[in-house]
């Protein structure tokens, strides 16, 4: 790449993932972000709030609680100076992903010092497709198959293209998706990065959420085999080998990499480069195949070089589909080693963020590991992919 | 408490608030707590409050709790913006049996006390508003959080005319030391019933830590853990017992100066908190039990509860007042006159209704001054902080001052607040109609002229309406608006709409001489300045009063409204009322020789005589005794408002106390004035059913 500032990720952090309807309910999402934003702030007291130059936070549907420009209405919330600006970013599920890149951008051409990027999605309070008004032309030119639009159906239609990529292996993929959350639950891996939040029902009263609600640490592959496939009659995808519906919040601190030198902030990952791509819509599932060729091929990098993959788990057969296109192994251990969306759930906008700070957590389980990618799949055909270099590791 | 009891307290109409039980893993591996949720499941408009069921509900979690096993930390907080605000009084209003009250209070200590007796820490969570009985249970538990916009909290009970009677009379003293819980207990409840800010509750040791609203049961709970775990000790001052029984006398001196023990609520509260040095938990909360249930049984106190329920509810929903969509929009003001109460009515306009306020006067100069002091006043306003640089400027904006009406040309309201004499005020609203459209309101602000005969000859007498403020008008609550012969109700609907946007309290007064305060008043002032021309000594008709605990004796508040404007109010009503009100000859020698008033202080604040009212009135012994020139002063008020309610001055008893008790001050256990009438059997017949502000029979 050209000359340009060097961008580190400082910390990133998250609230617990709840289902849709159930914790988070009664509770705001713009509330859900700014209790990760405030966590933030207390866990890095060297870093000068007033010296933030931007919050972009991102949401698929920015209405009601997160609408009224939610990245500058948080940054009042969690207590910012006024003159911390904020905006809004929408890409559906690479929202925070992109609230990273487009703040790193800015970054990297010396624009910006300190940024808070961030992404949350409640679907109790705003169901996929709220409010969407598709235009009609989709269908009298047929743009787009009128499939694309439902993201289930969509990734049947991976089905269809990758036959060898069979239901037998989502579920084998989605069982271990299970197994490694519950193992790094059990080693502590994911707690630190959890923001507790105290949720409200107006029935039960108040509790405080400090784990994700979606894990199944039971699940059997029996189990999988018995479920419903709900997108298509005696089809391959289902709420087994799928992410479910979540409410959650997740936020992470920029840094052009002198600034935070100077201030002395940790820095945990280096940005190497970064690419979104597009797919046709009907299998939005396979985007991060194009976004991750263009990343390393902007990185110079091979994917020999890669030591560590976060992939967003909107569904498994588009994991599948992007490991098969690499020759990955469906069980790597690179591969998400502490689990994925199949287990703690993605509320859309929120899991970028989700996924680099599994990845910086990663990188210090795996000293070893120098690069590691970030990728997931974004609903009308793209992908996302953000490659990151470890700065936790033993080369350090 | 017995099942008959429960029965006897039973309220159907409890709003209940339910104490909801959830279990949580603490941080830090602190253990699990039990967090108890009080919501009631309204919104924050109805704030938590505790009856019966309420209190077995939280009974019944703690009674949960207990049997839970492995439960490291208790902890309660509320629903949003409200942790609760204490008893629920509405069930007592009929209850007429003793037990029954001491059943009540034996069961809000017995559930509360459970709280400071658990074998594991307990913990509050002041989320939001905590008052009395909420407050106390705070108190109960062993910590307390609060959060830093926590709107109110109090014990709010002495300024109701009783005592914190769950606890918080024991408590308070016992965490914090006999002076900061005076403090909260006698001080801020008899300062108009004053809160606490958070801030002042961390001082005063009340509360124990303070977290910001964005994650305050987040940070709470984090903080409770590590209170559970050792890794905070949460301070408590060592109290010193040998300064106690001083401080509560120090206490005592005050209230004494202030009250003179017309009300037993402050006294009562004292000897708790004096007998809570040695007194033993169980001890204390019983003699709270005694306390609570002597008061409540006693008609001071259910008028005091009365008098609440006047300011809180019917001060909010005046009666008689036409719908207000008939109110005409309000968008410029015009006020003539320049003079004082001109400039304070001004600034009150510019700060409440935000819109252009004209001020005019005679001359540049007094208009110039009376613009200078508006923006004189909004620059301190600024200077405090009380509003921004930008609001300033914008408030001194709308402030202007002419000495031509001209500017009144597309005014919407205006009021006179010129010399009080009738053919000034004809003649100012005859020039300002000259100007006005047809439908911009005339208000009066005259305090004893008749509104009717004021807008007689104007071409628009429909549009006239009295509007009578009490001085300082920033601060004194009520507005009595009149009617007169031919308002109309659209523009006495906009007339309470304007009273409304300057939050005032406002009350519906026919157009009768003096209307409703000043009339009283000046009946009541008027028998005690006869008594004292018959041969009372000031200092007797001063001391007359002390039994009703009013604000001010009367000498003192003929001092400060200034005897001449006294006089003048006296002579106005005496032409109105020959018969009834009492015009001195000796004061009228007083004013012309321009004797500011009967007393002089010292340095160290006691009064004398001033010497030249001693040689107008003479200086024998008094003829009379405090409490016959009392009688007569009451039987006098009671004469003048059996009339007053004849005439229909206001429709109801309860608007000439409401009436007393924003306009005058008069204290709530007098129930503003007629329950005390009632009570003391002055009144001919009782103004009041029994029941409504007494102990129902």
């Amino acid at each position: 790449m050209a000359d340009r500032e060097n961008v580190v990720f400082v910390d990133g952090a998250r609230t617990p993932f709840a289902r849709a309807k159930s914790l988070y309910a009664e509770t705001r999402a713009d509330d859900l972000v700014v209790k990760v934003i405030r966590e933030l702030l207390r866990r890095n007291p060297n870093l000068p709030p007033e010296k933030i130059d931007d919050v972009a936070i991102a949401a698929a549907t920015q209405t009601g609680d997160q609408g009224m420009n939610i990245g500058r209405s948080v940054a009042l919330l969690s207590g910012l100076p006024s003159s911390v600006p904020g905006y809004s970013i929408d890409r559906w599920c690479a929202g925070a992903m992109t609230a990273v890149t487009t703040l790193s951008s800015a970054i990297m051409a010396g624009a910006y010092d300190l940024a808070i990027a961030g992404g949350v999605e409640h679907m109790t309070h705003h169901p996929m497709g709220e409010g969407i008004d598709p235009n009609p032309r989709y269908l009298s030119e047929r743009l787009v198959d009128p499939e694309a639009m439902l993201m289930g159906k969509t990734a049947e239609n991976l089905h269809d293209r990758f036959p060898h990529l069979s239901k037998e292996r989502c579920d084998y993929f989605a069982l271990a998706s299970q197994e490694k959350t519950a193992k790094a639950y059990a080693n502590g891996l994911i707690q630190p990065d959890l923001v507790p939040v105290a949720a409200r029902s107006s029935e039960a009263g108040v509790t405080l959420v400090t784990e994700d609600e979606s894990p199944r640490p039971g699940t059997s592959l029996e189990g999988l085999a018995t479920l419903k496939t709900p997108f298509r009659p005696h089809g391959r995808v289902t709420a087994g080998n799928a992410s479910g519906l979540s409410d959650g919040a997740t936020a992470a601190i920029l840094a052009n990499e002198k600034v935070a030198d100077q201030l002395g902030l940790t820095k945990k990952m280096r940005m190497v480069s970064f690419a979104f791509a597009g797919v046709e819509p009907e299998v939005m599932g396979v985007g991060p195949v194009p976004s991750t060729e263009k990343a390393l091929a902007k990185a110079g990098l091979s994917i020999k070089d890669i030591d560590l993959f976060e992939i967003n788990e909107a569904f498994a057969i588009q994991v599948l589909a992007l490991l098969d296109h690499f020759g990955i192994a469906d069980d790597d251990p690179r591969v998400n080693p502490m689990g994925g969306a199949i287990a703690v759930g993605h509320p859309l906008a929120s899991s970028g963020i989700r996924l680099m700070a599994n990845l910086a957590r990663d990188f210090v389980t795996n000293p070893n590991a120098k690069y590691g990618i970030t990728t997931m799949c974004i609903g009308l055909g793209m992908g996302g992919t953000i490659i990151w270099e470890n700065l936790q590791g033993s080369a350090n | 408490m017995s099942n008959s009891d429960q029965d006897a307290l039973a309220n159907p109409n409890e709003v209940v608030t339910q104490a909801r039980v959830r279990y949580l893993d603490m941080p830090l591996g602190a253990g699990t707590m039990a967090l108890i949720t009080l919501d009631n499941g309204k919104d924050h408009t109805r704030p938590s409050t505790f009856g019966p069921q309420g209190l077995a509900s939280i009974n019944a979690a703690l009674d949960e709790i207990d049997g839970t096993p492995g439960v490291a930390a208790i902890a309660v907080t509320g629903k949003p913006f409200i942790f609760a605000v204490g008893a629920d009084l509405s069930a007592l209003e009929m209850v007429n049996d003793p037990t029954i009250i001491a059943a009540f209070g034996k069961l809000g200590h017995n559930v509360m006390r459970r709280f400071g007796e658990m074998k594991i820490p307990t913990f509050a969570f002041v989320n939001g508003a905590a008052m009395g009985g909420g407050l106390e249970l705070a108190l109960h538990c062993d910590y307390r959080s609060v959060s830093a916009d926590a709107a109110a909290l109090s014990l709010p009970e002495v300024f109701l005319g009783i005592i914190p009677g769950w606890g918080g009379a024991w408590l308070l003293p016992n965490l914090i030391g006999p002076q900061n819980a005076l403090e909260v207990i006698i001080s801020n409840s008899m300062s108009q019933n004053r809160q606490m800010k958070p801030q002042d509750a961390l001082r005063l040791g009340v509360m124990d830590v303070v977290f910001a609203p964005a994650d305050f049961l987040e940070q709470s709970i984090l903080w409770a853990a590590q209170v559970v775990r050792g890794d905070i000790t949460v301070p408590r001052p060592d109290i010193d017992r040998t300064t106690w029984d001083a401080i509560v006398e120090g206490y005592r001196a005050q209230v004494d100066a202030r009250v003179h023990n017309a009300t037993r609520a402050p006294y009562v509260a004292l000897d708790l908190v004096a007998a809570a040095k040695t007194n033993s938990r169980s001890e204390g909360f019983d003699a709270e039990d005694a306390a609570l249930t002597e008061l409540v049984m006693s008609d001071p106190v259910r008028a005091s509860l009365y008098s609440f329920d006047l300011v809180q509810r019917r001060a909010k929903k005046p009666t008689g007042v036409p719908d207000k969509s008939l109110a005409r929009p309000v968008n410029k003001v015009g006020i003539v006159g320049a003079g004082l109460m001109a400039s304070q009515l001004a600034l009150l306009f510019a700060r409440q209704l935000m819109v252009p306020v004209v001020m005019t006067d005679l001359d540049q100069t007094r208009v110039d001054k009376g613009v200078a002091y508006v923006h004189g006043e909004i620059d301190k306003l600024a200077a405090k902080g009380r509003v921004s640089s930008d609001k300033a400027n914008r408030l001194k904006a709308l402030v202007t001052g002419s000495t031509s009406k001209d500017g009144f040309a597309d005014a919407d309201f205006v009021i006179e607040a010129v010399f009080e004499q009738m053919d000034v005020k004809k003649k100012v609203f005859a020039e300002v109609e000259a100007v006005v459209t047809p439908e911009c309101v005339l208000a009066t602000n005259t305090s004893s002229l008749s509104v009717s005969d004021m807008a007689r000859g104007l071409k628009h007498p429909e549009r006239v309406v009295g509007f009578h403020f009490f001085n300082p008008v920033a601060i004194m609550p009520l507005l009595e608006i009149a009617r007169a012969e031919k308002t109309d109700d659209s523009s006495l609907a906009t007339a309470f709409a304007v009273g409304k946007g300057l939050k005032k309290s406002c009350v519906l007064v026919a157009d009768a001489p003096a209307f409703v305060v000043n009339r009283l008043l000046n009946r009541f002032l008027g028998e005690i300045i006869a008594c004292v021309d018959e041969g009372a000594s000031f200092a007797d008709a001063d001391s007359a009063v002390h039994k009703l605990g009013l604000p001010m004796e009367p000498f003192v508040l003929v001092q400060m409204v200034g005897p001449a404007v006294a006089q003048h109010v006296a002579e106005t009503l005496n032409g109105h009322y020959p018969d009834r009100f009492h015009v001195s000859a000796k004061m009228g020698e007083l004013v012309s020789q321009g004797i500011g008033g009967v007393w002089q202080w010292d340095d160290n604040g006691n009064k004398t005589l001033d010497p030249r009212v001693a040689a107008i009135f003479g200086d024998a012994p008094s003829t009379m005794t405090p409490d016959e020139i009392l009688q007569r002063a009451l039987v006098a008020v009671e004469e003048e408002a059996r009339l007053m309610l004849a005439e229909g001055v206001v429709s109801e008893p309860q608007d000439l106390d409401l009436c007393m008790i924003l306009g005058a001050g008069w204290p709530f256990w007098l129930g503003g004035i007629t329950p005390y009438l009632d009570r003391e059997g002055i009144s001919q017949t009782p103004f009041l059913p029994r029941g409504v502000a007494s102990v129902p029979a």
